[in-house]
């Protein structure tokens, strides 16, 4: 290292003290703040966590104000994670490739397909993270990675990262809008066609599978459809196609069946589009969103639950993703405790939260940089998501992550070990070096905008509070940090 | 065919850390022997051939080992065991169809997808038996409500609990009687007290050196603070440390009593003694079962599992490749096990959400159905027969196939027989059990 670095270094770590030193006289003095409580919570449920001063800041506007502060940001730009630019996308993903007739030829284009495929797939995982991390606007962001585990595609079958992308910016651009213009565009979206079959659905013996999990899981939910509407719906879905070079819509007309059907009660010549209309405007469509929402924002609930009913009937009037949210974090029920204890972080929540609290990015490097560019190859983030089972761009099915127990048991509790200990590894921790040894496992708890930690987990980070990457590590995976 | 009686519970392994030990102490004498064997002897096909229904281990009540084998996405249970002699299958499937000439026949008219040679192999040596027809009433075309009707055994209702859950309820609380392999624990193995492991290697090394274990020990210890979902982060690390300390004894005495040059288990990936084997593959999965069995691992249910079957459109190809790798790890698993006393008291079984339609669409796929054969592999089994009856082409539900064996049947059997214990402290209702072990 350079000498100029090293004072560089030195000065700021000098300061670093000085405000630590001061920020530990506040934090002994200090007692739990309920609206600090609250706000760190938002933060946790309408983003990915907050620093410290990011909670001090909304402290000083208010929870309502920090809530519609979130809430601008579903629109307008990002300027943090704007700045980190897509990876390219090469032209083979997407090119013709050599006819059936030359096996050989065919065979190496689609080698070379996938290496190159597999290359921008992580490049994508890399780009995507660093903006979760870097977000200036995260309510945006984990509204993107709600509708990815809501309207789940994933690569392992999509095959063309440059599809994939495409369809985490619709996200981005239309998750805070209509559910209807949402759904809409999702149904002509080129990722999912390839993904749920669309593209090769024809006229007389349809293929069911976009019509059912439109129905099963996207909008509806069991039980609110027969067999009927999903054959009337595949039927209506015929023809949708789009051009593989660029993955624009099209109709094809002669694959299209045009003839009545009879969907969800109502008759008519439908095609794709009046299933999406008719589908999202259903009663039922209403209560399954809400509780979609409020199952992954404040804690798991059915349609059926009785909080559902009067978030639906408001949702129901125009389909507003933006005064649903409103209405959710507003809720009393939403900063309840049973709220506070009520979900599990998933994995990616888990690893962006840390990186957001420690300032690292996907390569747990320090962050601020532009996170894209040189580096190649599959990131250290991303390596712990594929062994902690919540790959982006990669739902292991249609269906999206399963909630809560499903990110507990033994395996993923060896997985949270393991990239805690990984990440503290990669931390520069002397700020810890001033702070007293029994004051160490609050002031990791403090940084990561925590409520506080339990007694039980208080004592067994005492006893490790002498090694500050034991201390890190084990505290990431405590039950206080692991749920949300 | 007429009910069998259910084998009373009995007290086995694993009830509690202390019979699970006596356990291990047992198996130490007497397994690590046969492990050795386990790794060097690969039964060839002809001692396979020429084994005849007589010589047949007969599974030891509260002695026997299930591995359950996922298959996600619904297995085209057509295109698997195929009625080749039905008009209507190739009616039905004019692209997807294989030729008489084509499948391996078995009897009765049906035969084998041309890719399952080796389980071809197993029926002719009478350890492939086929559950023929599989499923239950009002059937659901959905892959998770379909999945969560297997995996807890009710069509009827919901249930958060899974059917081998509540076995692992009703038993005790260790950990280690259910292994799933793989980085999530099917809800097949979670219980409302106590769950199964989730590992993906036989072995869990825990980072950060020898000051780790007390460090989580702690950490991971019940207190008054911890309830509700706290409570259950914390025992899953609790569970991990234990897994952890049994595994290591056991892998420890296992590899020590392995020659370094022992050839290597198909599917694992080879490499030396005492190199991680970590499974991704279903053949690296059954690799880390078989491991697990040679070392004596006091587990009675293990399960593995594979994707890629909701082949709505060119099922052909992409499920003539899946076959073959269904073929060569179930098949390699067999061949790893044998020759071990604890080889021979396993039994496999294939299930998959739901079958397929039986009707072709034309995006070269088949849509969600319903009934399905399923495969049941080992040497305690009454193999090279059909159990349940083939359900008609003619007489459809919908485009769909009628159910002949109620899937409770089958859980009821492998409760009974293989993990001995009585059906009814994981099934709600009574379900004769198949003469099948």
């Amino acid at each position: 290292m350079q000498a100029k670095e090293l004072a560089s270094k030195r000065d700021f770590s000098r300061h670093h003290r000085f405000l630590i030193t001061r920020w530990l006289t506040d934090l002994v003095a200090a007692t739990p703040d309920p609206r600090r409580s609250d706000l760190a919570h938002l933060f946790r449920r309408a983003g990915f966590g907050a620093r410290p001063d990011e909670v001090d800041h909304a402290a000083t506007q208010g929870y309502p104000a920090t809530v519609e502060s979130l809430l601008a940001g579903l629109t307008g730009p990002d300027p943090a994670a704007d700045a980190i630019a897509p990876p390219p996308f090469a032209a083979s993903g997407v090119a013709p490739l050599p006819p059936a007739t030359d096996p050989a030829a065919r065979q190496t284009a689609i080698k070379a397909r996938n290496a190159e495929a597999a290359g921008e797939y992580q490049a994508l995982q890399r780009w995507w993270l660093n903006r979760m991390i870097a977000t200036s606007t995260p309510l945006r962001e984990k509204m993107t990675l709600l509708w990815h585990g809501h309207f789940a595609t994933a690569f392992q079958k999509v095959r063309v990262a440059s599809f994939m992308f495409r369809q985490n910016e619709l996200f981005r651009t239309l998750g805070g809008g209509s559910f209807e213009t949402l759904t809409q565009a999702v149904a002509k979206d080129p990722a999912m066609m390839r993904w749920l079959d669309t593209e090769s659905n024809v006229a007389g013996h349809p293929n069911e599978n976009f019509a059912r999990e439109l129905m099963e899981l996207f909008t509806l939910g069991i039980g609110n459809y027969a067999e009927t509407d999903v054959q009337a719906a595949a039927r209506a879905f015929t023809g949708w196609s789009l051009v593989p070079a660029t993955g624009a819509f099209v109709l094809r007309p002669r694959r299209h069946d045009s003839g009545p059907k009879t969907f969800l009660g109502q008759s008519g010549n439908f095609d794709g589009t009046d299933i999406v209309r008719i589908v999202t405007h259903q009663p039922a469509s209403a209560r399954f969103v809400v509780a979609k929402l409020w199952s992954h924002l404040a804690y798991p609930v059915a349609p059926t639950d009785a909080l559902v009913a009067p978030l639906a009937a408001a949702y129901a009037r125009d389909l507003d993703i933006t005064s649903l949210l409103r209405t959710i974090f507003l809720h009393p029920g939403f900063t309840s405790s049973a709220a506070k204890q009520g979900l599990v972080k998933q994995p990616i929540e888990w690893v962006v939260g840390l990186a957001r609290a420690f300032g690292l990015d996907a390569d747990l490097k320090p962050s601020g940089g532009t996170g894209a560019g040189a580096v190649a190859g599959r990131s250290p983030l991303s390596g712990i998501l594929a062994v902690l089972a919540q790959e982006p761009f990669n739902p292991p099915n249609v269906g999206g992550w399963a909630q809560n127990g499903y990110w507990l048991n033994t395996a993923t509790s060896l997985a949270r070990l393991q990239a805690g200990l990984a990440v503290a590894a990669r931390l520069d921790l002397s700020w810890l070096d001033v702070v007293p040894v029994g004051q160490r496992p609050a002031a990791i708890g403090q940084r990561l905008s925590i409520d506080g930690w339990g007694q039980t987990t208080l004592a067994a980070l005492n006893h490790v509070a002498g090694h500050p990457v034991v201390l890190v590590g084990l505290a990431v995976t405590a039950p206080e940090y692991v749920l949300n | 065919m007429p009910p069998d009686s259910p084998t009373p519970a009995p007290s086995g392994p694993g009830g509690n850390g202390v019979s699970r030990r006596r356990f291990l102490a047992g198996a130490a004498g007497v397994g690590v022997a046969g492990a050795g064997a386990v790794a060097l002897t690969h039964r060839r096909w002809e001692n396979v051939l020429s084994s005849s229904s007589s010589s047949r281990p007969t599974l030891t009540s509260g002695k026997g080992i299930l591995v359950m084998v996922t298959l996600y996405g619904g297995n085209d249970g057509l295109n698997t065991v195929i009625p080749y002699q039905d008009s209507a299958y190739l009616q039905g499937r004019p692209n997807l169809g294989y030729q008489p000439n084509q499948v391996l026949p078995l009897t009765d008219g049906l035969g084998l997808h041309p890719n399952l040679k080796a389980m071809k192999a197993l029926w002719d040596a009478k350890e492939l038996a086929i559950i023929r027809g599989v499923g239950y009433p009002n059937p659901v075309l959905s892959h998770f409500r379909g999945m969560d009707i297997w995996q807890t055994a009710s069509p009827d209702e919901p249930l958060v609990t899974g059917v081998l859950g509540r076995w692992l309820d009703a038993t005790g609380s260790d950990p280690l009687r259910a292994i799933s392999i793989g980085s999530t624990l099917p809800r097949l193995l979670t219980g409302e007290r106590s769950a199964g492991t989730a590992i993906v290697a036989p072995t869990v090394t825990l980072p950060g050196g020898t000051a780790m274990a007390p460090a989580l020990a702690s950490l991971d210890a019940p207190g008054p603070d911890r309830h509700g979902l706290s409570a259950l982060v914390a025992a899953s690390g609790a569970d991990l440390l234990n897994v952890q300390h049994t595994l290591a004894d056991l892998m420890n005495a296992h590899r020590a009593a392995t020659p370094a040059t022992a050839t290597p288990r198909p599917g694992t990936g080879g490499g030396a003694a005492g190199a991680r084997t970590v499974a991704t593959t279903l053949a690296g999965q059954l690799g880390v079962v078989a491991e697990l069995i040679a070392a004596g691992s006091p587990t009675r249910v293990y399960q593995v599992s594979m994707g890629g079957f909701d082949n709505h459109a060119q099922e052909k190809d992409t499920h003539a490749r899946l076959m073959t790798e269904l073929d060569g790890a179930v098949s390699g698993f067999m061949t790893a096990l044998g020759g071990s006393a604890a080889g021979s008291s396993v039994v496999l079984m294939t299930y998959s959400e739901f079958g397929r339609r039986v009707a072709e669409n034309l995006s070269g796929g088949t849509d969600h159905g319903t009934a399905a054969p399923l495969f049941v592999v080992g040497a305690p089994v009454k193999g090279g027969q059909f159990y349940g009856d083939e359900p008609s082409l003619a007489n459809l539900d919908d485009g769909n196939l009628r159910f002949t064996t109620d899937f409770r049947r089958v859980f009821a059997t492998m409760l009974a027989k293989v993990v001995g214990v009585d059906p009814k402290v994981a099934l709600n209702g009574s379900f004769p059990t198949l003469n099948l072990l």
